[in-house]
């Protein structure tokens, strides 16, 4: 695995820049008015009470909805509507709260799947399993073997992901993800139901996503202790609102904040 | 040009110039319409409480109808045949929740789908090994449905009216009025809607989902024998109707899987469809449309609109 | 004893991809293809005729409907149609050029259905579940209508029927009335043979697991960049061109003519059912379904004038084929409840059990 080797275009450092995004169904605003950015190489993290849009945004930014108003640029260009292979292509990946592994798929073929962008060979040597296709599954079959050592995960390599335990199975997500060799990783709640010695894995392994290849990330996240030791900035969402912006040390001493997680006294 | 003039002119002038020709195949067509939403009624209600796609529907229709035809000739008196038929469905929704339901609950809806085409073979196998594979007539005479017809001078020409047509148009509404009552109404009623909304509420607020599914299956059943006498004295009782009986799907297409109002207008509209297209615009193709037409009509219309009529837009969740 | 994992170590890659990794799973393969050929000159001819070259060519059509179904997770009652656009096809190219050799044409009648069933798959990227197994009814009765309808499709044959004039191969008569049962078995085993081993090659690699990911997931499928249309068309594409295929087999190398009523509805729900009893998703599980389906009938047919003879009470083939519709049907819910993942499942399971007898702890 190796960082992304195509040079990003961004401006200032900013990888992805949200403007002005309002998201509505029907009569029901999902998110209004809600700007940000993420810089390159940085973490940062989304938080926010329950329904306060969070996977909204995430939505919008790989393209899964589209924004009702404003606009979404990333690597310097304003994105058209698209449809989620097309953000993928460009270099988002994702991981999901609820889990979207491949249930029936082994471990390696789930991460093998990630990698589908990656492989080109053609439909004539896919019949015949040889020549350029076996080369390509073999080379991709090295990179998705990397990417099981660095998640020690290599126990579970040929088990139905279906069987594994949840945590175990968030970690294949992850790993499927990483396998797309993303500029910007997406993760939806990377911790949740987890007990602490899994969470603390999981949090080594997105700290070394980020040191070793410099990958992008933005993270939802419930948990403030992994949020404050993890993130390099922070964005705080409330009713599809943003209500703060910055630091860990500047959010958590918001007054907006505070109020938002604690409720304030009328 | 020519064919374009065969296609959207030459139908329109030929409807304009005998009008009387186009009413009676309105009213043929409207007339099937109701039949294909009793069908399909079947189909909505079952499906709004279990969830399951039953695909089997359309053979409880000729299965129903057997068991009466076939009671009748062995010398049972009509309307005790017919209270055996509604008995025989009632355990055949006993079967159905006992055997198929019960223990393929929490699967995916699929699976249960392709269970009911296991039913519907079933049903089929059983059927003729008790009763014979040849076609039989409905017992239209002993079960007192009005026959002959009635000509009317309408708009310069004689339209014909099938009393048996407008006794099926007659029940039919009075039968999806009976259902909408019930179901609006009485206490099984709402429990059925609560069932349909979600399973595991229902369950917690002490609604017996086994004994729900027995119901809807019986209502069920007992629609589908209502449509099987009136399809049955329109083209008789065999398990060929099957065909027939799918055409409620594309109505379902139209309607939307759980719209009641949706499975009539839908019905409506695909038989008198169904019918114009034939009679209109068949003959430039050779005749036979019909075996058709109501599928393209409902895959066009899914292109357009994937929810349905009366469905509401879907939004997908991640 | 003799099935065993151990001592089989992979040094690469390469090795462990296989699709058979293990020695003994070769051998094996080995000597099922060996006695499949070793039939045709052992077996008589009511058997290679009757059982034989039907199942295989169910076989064909059930993987070709488990590619779709099984694999991508789209499923389809238009199986029959797709087979009759296979035999109609290649009807006409061997009739308009019969001096190209007949197994070309076969082929490539497999194309024409691929390229039809890919225009029906076109409403699947919108609409999903039973939804889209209402669109593809409508294919099943338009095109059935077609056959009917246009003259032309039969050469404007008065009969209205498909019928199969002599070709040959290397000399020898393999379609016609000429044509042995034994060479046609040949021929059809060989077609099933090569076709089973492409799509294996097929559902092992990037392609496989595209339509694995869609039927799984389809939405993270596409947020990993899958795409959703290109992948769906493409298992309609090859799942009909894999139906098109048995279809012309089944005409002009099993019945030796025909006409369009094998192509019913009736024919794309049994092959439905082989795929469901065989095992959604598994290559294998289409022979174990086509095998149980096809052949069950027969067998009943041989043995409940037996069982009851001796009561007096003959059996009817109708009443055969009335216990045939129960049985499939109550088959059909009973692998549903109990295993549904079929036959190919119960046959995993066997050779998980073999692979540590004698000592399963």
């Amino acid at each position: 695995m190796r960082a992304p080797d195509n040079p990003v275009a961004v401006k200032d450092g900013v990888l992805l820049a949200v403007e002005n995004v309002s998201l509505g169904f029907g009569g029901v605003k999902a998110l209004t008015d809600v700007s940000f950015d993420i810089r390159k190489g940085e973490i940062r993290a989304i938080i926010g009470p329950n329904g306060a849009g969070k996977t909204s945004m995430l939505n919008c930014i790989n393209g899964f909805y589209y924004p009702t108003e404003g606009s979404i640029t990333f690597k310097g260009l304003k994105r058209p509507k698209m449809r989620p292979y097309e953000a993928a292509r460009g270099g988002i990946a994702r991981t999901f709260q609820n889990v979207a592994l491949f249930k029936s798929m082994s471990t390696l073929d789930n991460i093998m799947a990630g990698r589908s962008l990656k492989m080109r060979s053609s439909f004539f040597w896919q019949l015949f399993r040889h020549g350029p296709a076996m080369t390509e599954e073999v080379a991709h079959r090295r990179v998705v073997e990397e990417i099981i050592d660095f998640l020690e995960i290599q126990h579970i390599r040929k088990t139905p992901v279906g069987r594994l335990p949840y945590g175990l199975q968030k970690r294949v997500e992850l790993g499927r993800a990483l396998a797309m060799e993303p500029d910007l990783l997406l993760l939806d709640e990377p911790m949740a139901g987890m007990n602490l010695e899994e969470k603390e894995d999981m949090s080594r392994f997105i700290f070394e996503v980020n040191q070793q290849f410099g990958t992008t990330i933005a993270l939802i996240e419930h948990d403030m202790g992994v949020v404050m030791d993890l993130s390099d900035r922070v964005v705080v969402l409330e009713y599809g609102q943003k209500i703060a912006d910055g630091t860990p040390d500047e959010v958590k001493s918001n007054q907006r904040v505070i109020d938002a997680y604690l409720g304030v006294a009328h | 040009m020519d064919i374009l003039y065969k296609i959207f002119i030459e139908p329109f002038v030929f409807m304009g110039e005998a009008p009387d020709l186009l009413l009676q195949t309105l009213w043929e067509g409207l007339v099937s319409g109701v039949l294909y939403a009793l069908i399909a009624l079947g189909f909505v209600l079952i499906f709004k409480a279990s969830g399951v796609f039953n695909f089997a529907q359309g053979i409880m229709v000729v299965f129903s109808a057997l068991i009466l035809v076939g009671l009748y000739e062995k010398g049972v008196p009509a309307f005790l045949a017919l209270l055996l038929a509604v008995g025989a469905m009632l355990l055949l929704a006993m079967a159905v929740e006992r055997v198929v339901l019960r223990p393929l609950v929490n699967q995916p809806d699929i699976i249960l789908f392709m269970a009911t085409f296991g039913l519907t073979y079933f049903l089929i196998g059983f059927g003729e090994l008790i009763f014979g594979g040849s076609p039989k007539e409905m017992i239209t005479d002993a079960l007192y449905l009005p026959q002959g017809t009635t000509e009317v001078d309408l708009l310069g020409g004689m339209v014909r009216f099938q009393h048996l047509d407008i006794a099926a148009a007659v029940i039919a509404s009075i039968m999806i009025g009976v259902l909408a009552v019930f179901f609006s109404k009485t206490r099984i009623g709402r429990a059925l809607r609560a069932v349909a909304d979600s399973h595991k509420a229902a369950l917690s607020v002490g609604i017996s989902l086994n004994q729900i599914w027995v119901i809807v299956w019986f209502a069920a059943g007992i629609v589908a024998l209502v449509a099987g006498i009136m399809w049955g004295a329109r083209s008789g009782v065999s398990f060929a109707l099957q065909i027939i009986a799918l055409k409620a799907l594309p109505v379902l297409i139209l309607g939307g899987f759980t719209s009641i109002p949706g499975a009539i207008i839908g019905g409506l509209i695909i038989g008198v469809g169904e019918k114009l297209g034939e009679f209109y615009w068949g003959p430039l193709v050779g005749g036979g449309i019909e075996t058709w037409l109501a599928y393209v009509i409902a895959l066009l219309f899914l292109l357009y609109r994937p929810q349905g009529l009366f469905g509401e837009k879907i939004i997908e969740r991640i | 004893m003799f099935y065993r994992e151990a001592g089989q170590y992979k040094s690469n890659y390469k090795a462990d991809m296989a699709i058979f990794p293990l020695r003994e799973d070769k051998i094996g393969i080995g000597v099922i293809i060996l006695a499949a050929y070793s039939l045709a000159f052992l077996g008589d001819s009511f058997l290679l005729q009757a059982v034989m070259i039907p199942f295989l060519v169910f076989s064909l059509a059930a993987i070709g409907l488990n590619i779709l179904t099984g694999y991508a997770g789209l499923l389809s009652l238009g199986t029959g149609a797709f087979m009759g656009v296979g035999a109609y096809a290649c009807y006409k190219l061997m009739t308009a050029f019969p001096d190209v050799n007949v197994i070309v044409w076969i082929f490539v009648s497999g194309f024409f259905s691929a390229a039809i069933g890919a225009l029906f798959g076109l409403p699947s990227l919108r609409i999903k579940g039973f939804y889209l197994a209402v669109a593809t009814l409508a294919a099943q009765f338009f095109l059935q209508w077609c056959f009917i309808r246009i003259p032309w499709l039969v050469n404007y044959n008065v009969s209205g029927a498909l019928d199969a004039p002599l070709r040959t191969l290397f000399g020898v008569p393999i379609i016609g009335a000429t044509a042995t049962p034994q060479t046609r078995y040949l021929v059809v085993l060989t077609i099933v043979v090569v076709l089973t081993w492409l799509a294996s090659n097929l559902v092992h690699g990037r392609i496989g697991r595209a339509w694995i990911a869609i039927r799984d997931m389809d939405l993270a499928a596409e947020l990993m960049g899958i795409r959703p249309l290109q992948t769906k068309l493409l298992a309609f594409a090859v799942s009909s061109y894999y139906c098109g295929v048995a279809g012309a087999l089944l005409v002009f190398l099993w019945y030796g003519g025909a006409e369009y009523d094998v192509f019913n509805i009736n024919q794309s729900f049994f092959i439905l059912f082989m795929v469901i009893i065989g095992g959604l998703g598994s290559l294998i599980g289409s022979f174990f379904g086509a095998a149980l389906i096809f052949i069950m009938p027969i067998v009943l047919g041989i043995v409940l004038p037996a069982m009851f003879s001796p009561f007096g009470i003959s059996v009817g083939s109708d009443t055969i084929e009335h216990l045939r519709f129960m049985i499939v049907g109550a088959l059909i819910i009973f692998f549903l409840i109990v295993e549904p993942h079929g036959l190919a499942r119960l046959w995993q399971i066997g050779k998980q059990k073999l692979l540590v007898w004698p000592f399963p702890y």
